[in-house]
């Protein structure tokens, strides 16, 4: 007999902002299945228009609460590729430090408060306190580790301010270097146990075929920037991206969709790791080695694994930097502005982020393009879950079949910093 | 006093899910929170029951939508104090821009091939244009002292105060060099709220404002003398224009200079 699903999630829950998911099948075949990202838009590219460039890096932030500077840097380093300006060294291993600060907050976070919970039963970290308190704690000294580096460089975690054209406001001072080595030595452990824990969860094999994207690194890992890499074979740069990347908007969704030469396609730390695992130090490579894990793969189950892996691999880099004396020298170069447009893109924690800017003579901003992380994985979540849910088997019971829906989703870390229609909690059985 | 923990709601409208973070990040401190906290409804973190009655609604974001608007409704019914939280709740945030724009539909029509997909109230607004506010805490985002320090206070049954000093008085108080003095920077600071430490200033930047105005801010001669740096009207304009651009005294100040720029250009 055939059963007919009508699943409707009004809300996932834990997940960075909000979405829905509607889900409708007939005996073992999905109907439909969408989706549902109702982001009030907030219009950032229309608004910046008319602004100078210098506001950018400060408006932009505000996109998302996350991973702010992912996209103040991105317009940074777009318009200093536009001015010819060069950074001295210690400006470039700065700002690698400060995100490798931003991925180890975010990872943490994701780890520890939104995923975690699907592997105890619980529905929230909040109410884990009492008996897991020690996973917990673990957690929040990596993420404290991450933010303590934003706030070295940026002032503060959430909105940092510390970013300009041609390099930072201030250098930072001595007291809070030392600081910020003691707590990066102090999580390494804690990092370890990490991606340990990791290796030993119950992770069900959902591999699927399916284009990866990230950023290359020629001899290290890459962040802030790089060629860009898709596993069908194509390298482009940056300035290529609009021509192989297309969005588009559909009606069920105010993010929009986007696409590699027709094809949805992932991004983020699997994406990441996948891509570039022989530039992981070989002694990191080895840890995860020895408790059992395996790179490259295809199942989206791991990327838990591939975030604590590169928890660990911002650590060690991060612990090497601090080693040295706080650099001194100048926080920032002078430069001249001129007219003209730039790309640029970095990873930002959930994945590749793309600015595109043209700038008038004095700087102002003519037009702009941003594609976050999360528009560029959407189709992707959604073809996982028509792929995987099918595995997984429709027998399964509704409440079952939400929550492992909730947890494919959050394999992805979709930030949507949005909000929802409120729909009731519909299940209709025949 | 409370003999029991806060019941606290967190809902969120239009907004990037910052201010939340003041509570997600504030590492082992959090397991001191929850001893007198109990969350109820917080859906970043896990929880949903946006129907629970609840002690205390904290709400982040700006309502932007007819669902934003039902939400607040519904938030505001359900609990006895209702709190609003950074710039998007207090003053409609950095996406009230667009409540600037002269075409909004065009505005949409640049970002979304289908703008009739788009279900969008005409403004961006302010929690407390549509209901009752018991308080507000400003900044883009709040501060992890902000959140810990009222709730601390509503707990303890004592009306909590937020301080709306200006942000010079801090800055001078920790010695800070004035940028406005020594590199006639564009700082907001004489007009800004206190409470994030004068962040910018200590890092030898102008403020640009996330915190929102002060009390009694002189925003008229702070301007004049920007002029006199040399700004031009326009610039005063965007200086305003960022954060907290619905908020009254830096709206009079966006329409003053905006005026000029035009009859400058006339
Ligand atoms: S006030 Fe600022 S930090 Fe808070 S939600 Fe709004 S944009 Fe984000
Ligand atoms: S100095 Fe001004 S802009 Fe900077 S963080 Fe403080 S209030 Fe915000």
């Amino acid at each position: 007999m055939s059963r007919e699903i009508k699943l409707n999630v009004p809300f996932i829950t834990r997940v960075e902002g909000e979405g829905a998911l509607q889900l409708s099948a007939k005996g073992d075949e999905i109907e439909s299945l969408q989706l549902q990202i109702f982001e009030p838009p907030r219009l950032f590219e229309r608004f910046l228009q008319g602004k100078p460039h210098t506001d950018v890096a400060d408006l932009s932030a505000r996109i998302c609460g996350i991973c702010p500077m992912a996209y103040q840097l991105t317009s940074i380093l777009a318009m200093e590729s536009l001015f010819e300006i060069e950074l001295p060294d210690h400006i470039v291993d700065l700002r690698l430090l400060m995100n490798l600060g931003e991925w180890l907050q975010s990872h943490a976070l994701h780890i520890h408060f939104l995923a975690m919970p699907d592997f105890y039963g619980y529905d929230s970290a909040v109410q884990m306190a009492a008996k897991h308190g020690d996973l917990l704690t673990r957690g929040m000294q990596i993420q404290e580790a991450g933010n303590t580096l934003m706030r070295l460089l940026g002032g503060r975690s959430v909105h940092p301010i510390g970013l300009q054209v041609g390099g930072f406001a201030a250098l930072p001072d001595k007291g809070a270097w030392q600081h910020a080595r003691q707590l990066v030595n102090d999580a390494i452990p804690a990092a370890i146990q990490l991606l340990q824990w990791t290796a030993e969860l119950p992770i069900p094999d959902h591999s699927q075929d399916f284009t990866y994207v990230s950023l290359l690194g020629e001899d290290s890992y890459p962040i802030n920037g790089g060629n860009i890499a898709c596993s069908n074979g194509l390298t482009i740069t940056a300035q290529q991206y609009p021509q192989h990347f297309k969005e588009h908007h559909v009606s069920h969704s105010t993010a929009l969709y986007s696409l590699v030469d027709g094809q949805d396609y992932l991004v983020g730390p699997l994406a990441r790791v996948n891509n570039n695992y022989r530039t992981i130090p070989e002694h990191i490579r080895h840890l995860a080695e020895q408790c059992g894990l395996e790179f490259p793969n295809m199942n989206m189950f791991t990327s838990i694994q591939a975030r604590a892996l590169e928890c660990l691999w911002a650590l060690f880099e991060a612990q090497q930097m601090l080693q040295y004396d706080v650099p001194k020298g100048q926080a920032h170069v002078p430069y001249k502005v001129r007219e003209g447009e730039c790309s640029f893109c970095t990873e930002a924690p959930r994945g590749l982020i793309f600015h595109h800017y043209e700038l008038e003579q004095d700087g102002t901003v003519a037009k702009c393009t941003i594609i976050p992380p999360t528009s560029q994985n959407q189709a992707r979540i959604e073809q996982d879950l028509k792929q995987s849910v099918k595995q997984y088997g429709l027998h399964h019971s509704d409440n079952e079949l939400k929550l492992f829906c909730e947890q494919v989703i959050r394999n992805y870390d979709p930030c949507i910093s949005c909000s929802t229609h409120f729909l009731d909690f519909t299940i209709t059985r025949q | 006093m409370l003999q029991r923990p806060l019941k606290v709601a967190i809902h969120k409208l239009t907004s990037c899910s910052g201010c939340q973070l003041a509570f997600i990040n504030q590492g082992p401190k959090l397991l001191k929170l929850l001893e007198f906290v109990e969350f109820t409804h917080f859906i970043e973190a896990g929880l949903f029951a946006p129907d629970q009655e609840v002690d205390v609604a904290l709400i982040e974001g700006s309502v932007s939508t007819h669902d934003d608007l039902k939400r607040l409704v519904n938030a505001r019914q359900r609990a006895k104090l209702l709190v609003s939280i950074g710039a998007c709740a207090t003053s409609g945030g950095v996406q009230a821009l667009r409540n600037m724009a002269d075409d909004k539909e065009n505005w949409k029509r640049a970002v979304y091939a289908h703008p009739e997909f788009i279900e969008e109230l005409q403004d961006c607004t302010a929690v407390a244009t549509h209901v009752k506010v018991d308080f507000e805490l400003w900044g883009c985002p709040v501060t992890q002292q902000q959140v810990t320090e009222c709730l601390r206070q509503l707990h303890a049954g004592v009306k909590p105060k937020d301080n709306a000093e200006k942000l010079c008085m801090e800055c001078k108080r920790q010695g800070n060099v004035c940028v406005l003095i020594t590199q006639q920077a564009p700082c907001l600071g004489p007009v800004v709220r206190t409470g994030c430490g004068a962040l910018c200033p200590s890092f030898g930047k102008a403020c640009y404002g996330c915190f929102g105005p002060s009390e009694q801010p002189n925003c008229e001669s702070l301007t004049n003398r920007m002029t006199g740096f040399g700004l031009m009207p326009n610039d005063i304009v965007h200086r305003f224009a960022a954060i907290h651009s619905q908020s009254p005294p830096y709206q009079q100040q966006i329409a003053r200079w905006r005026l000029q720029d035009l009859e400058g250009s006339d």
